[in-house]
């Protein structure tokens, strides 16, 4: 099996702010939005860059949206930052009707989402974002996996012309990516060849899920790890293909199960090629503080949970 | 330029064209669009540098903003007799497969569009992203917006109203439809929002008022002058008294006819109120 390294633990939403930084210089329609949390979001590269293409919202998201969506009016790409609870449910009907359904080029980039920003506890904790943003007809939902991956896609959405969003995290996680990746928008990637079942995994539950198969092989299960950083166009070839050969499947998220990638998996199998799924991901339910190591085991949501749930499944076949 | 008497043939006819509009389908807001029909006349004929040849970013042109999106039948009638699409459209007004929605969108690619607008509260936010692109742009053109008096209980307008001020966004004029009327009754039984000139002064905005938002030559001048106070430093605020239903005597001075159609007998009291001018589509 294909083994990846991990170079050093590095914070997504840092991915990010170099991602930022980069775009500031080789697109002058790059302008940067930020409701008071700046430093949180790493924008601060920009900020001091490109002063004038920066815009301090202030603690009001509402406002940071409409604003996001005017200037693309004007030919601009909007990067509006502040955390993934109040880049999505906080906002969700300023999101729907300025940017959505008003067809906006406004990528909405949201750090600290799920559990793992840790110590503050529930009222910062969304896990239900993805689903939120996935309902929305024409918005694209990446959540990336690490430091590398997430400043690729960075990069990539200014490309993309329509609503983006992009979720990152706050914790220092593994980073295994290549440094010089293309990241391409809805292309599952398959990091691990495998024949008894399929993980799918989406943003650091792709390092927990490649843990998981190495533990997997010791015990002579061969598993199948697919990163899907596009939730949504979901690359539901490559899902297919792979659990035709394989015959059942694992998905892993930090969200609700309510919602999140796993649904999207199990309505793509539904559809195509019904087959038993277990779901990695937090059962309906709200955080609670705690360290992010602390909270991945109290909500199973860490490599061990992927081994037991791929036990499960392949008891299931 | 048109004169005063053009304008005022232009404004009877897009009072027929609401009243119309909003009878064939017996659906849509009449009230709140009679009482705009000087403004949004006054705005795309005379007021406003716009090409009739849209492009969504608007560069080198003023752009308008409606947030109160539910007086669709006004901008529709306005836009259509501005030149942005074919007159006739208007009798698409709600139909499926129409371009011309309930409220306004861009989904479906009508010209003049450039937000979706009716869930309240929304527009100006979107008016200042737009300002401050032209800014950017280095594009001296001027961002007009309107909202309505009762659309103000929405918190994220006073996000905006403070952010407006605060980083100097003077390309930036709001109407507000003073018609002291919303769904439940007027806004003094509702929630009354207290003295908003005062408001808007405290917020820091240029304060212009129209006092009769119903007489051409009063809003024409208002206008005027709030323009004369754009690029100083400070957004303006245009506070413009209306009448709701105004030109239809039966809809004037009450919130019944928000959102209610006029049956046939209606319809052409409503008409014979406002004789053809331009001539109906």
């Amino acid at each position: 099996m294909k083994k990846y390294t991990n170079t050093g633990n590095k914070d997504t939403r840092s991915g990010f702010g170099e991602g930022l930084a980069a775009l500031g210089k080789i697109n002058q329609n790059v302008v940067a939005l930020c409701a008071d949390l700046t430093g949180s979001l790493k924008m601060d590269e920009f900020k001091n860059n490109h002063p004038e293409r920066f815009f301090q919202i202030g603690i009001a998201e509402a406002n940071m949206i409409g604003i996001a969506a005017g200037m693309t009016i004007g030919g601009k790409i909007p990067f509006t930052g502040t955390f993934a609870n109040f880049s999505t449910g906080r906002v969700y009907d300023q999101i729907r009707q300025s940017v959505a359904y008003s067809d906006k080029n406004v990528k909405i980039c949201a750090s600290h989402a799920g559990l793992t920003l840790g110590e503050d506890g529930a009222t910062h904790q969304i896990l239900e974002d993805i689903g939120l943003m996935k309902m929305l007809p024409g918005m694209t939902v990446i959540n990336t996996c690490d430091f590398n991956q997430t400043k690729a896609a960075t990069i990539a959405i200014a490309d993309h012309h329509g609503p983006v969003y992009l979720r990152f995290g706050r914790p220092k996680v593994a980073n295994f990516t290549a440094e010089d990746q293309k990241f391409e928008i809805g292309k599952a990637l398959n990091l691990t060849e495998g024949k008894d079942v399929t993980i799918i995994a989406t943003g650091h539950l792709v390092w927990e899920a490649l843990q998981a198969a190495e533990q997997l092989e010791e015990k002579g299960i061969s598993a199948e790890v697919i990163n899907i950083h596009t939730i949504k166009p979901l690359d539901e070839a490559a899902i297919l293909r792979s659990v035709k050969k394989t015959g059942c499947v694992v998905t892993a998220e930090e969200h609700n199960f309510l919602g999140g990638l796993g649904e999207s998996v199990a309505r793509t199998l539904t559809m195509n090629h019904p087959t038993p799924q277990e779901f990695v991901a937090t059962k309906d339910t709200f955080g609670e503080s705690g360290t992010p190591e602390q909270l991945m085991e109290k909500y199973g949501l860490n490599a061990e949970a992927i081994v037991k749930a791929s036990e499960k499944v392949i008891g299931r076949k | 330029m048109p004169d005063t008497q053009q304008l005022e043939n232009f404004v009877t006819q897009v009072r027929r064209d609401i009243v119309r509009q909003v009878h064939k389908v017996n659906s849509g807001h009449p009230g709140g669009s009679l009482g705009c029909a000087e403004f949004f006349s006054a705005l795309y004929q005379e007021v406003m540098e716009h090409n009739n040849n849209f492009s969504m970013d608007g560069i080198g042109e003023d752009l308008f903003f409606l947030s109160n999106g539910h007086i669709s039948p006004v901008f529709y009638s306005v836009l259509a007799r501005s030149g942005y699409f074919p007159i006739e459209e208007l009798n698409t007004f709600r139909l499926i497969n129409s371009r011309l929605q309930g409220h306004p969108t861009t989904h479906e690619g009508l010209p003049g569009i450039r937000i979706a607008s009716g869930s309240l509260g929304q527009g100006m936010s979107v008016a200042i992203g737009a300002a401050e692109a032209k800014k950017l742009n280095k594009d001296s053109h001027l961002v007009y917006t309107l909202h309505g008096d009762g659309e103000l209980q929405e918190g994220q307008n006073w996000e905006a109203i403070m952010y407006a001020s605060a980083k100097k966004v003077d390309n930036l004029i709001s109407t507000i439809d003073l018609n002291g009327q919303q769904i439940d009754g007027s806004t003094e039984q509702v929630l009354p929002m207290g003295n908003l000139k005062a408001k808007f002064q405290a917020f820091g905005w240029e304060v212009v008022e129209i006092k009769e938002g119903n007489n051409l030559t009063e809003v024409l001048a208002g206008l005027k002058e709030a323009k004369s106070r754009t690029g100083k430093g400070k957004p303006v605020c245009v506070l413009m008294t209306t009448v709701m239903g105004h030109g239809v005597d039966f809809m004037m001075h009450t919130h019944k006819w928000h959102g209610v159609a006029p049956n046939d007998e209606q319809l052409e009291e409503a008409l014979s109120q406002n004789p053809e001018t331009l001539g109906d589509y």
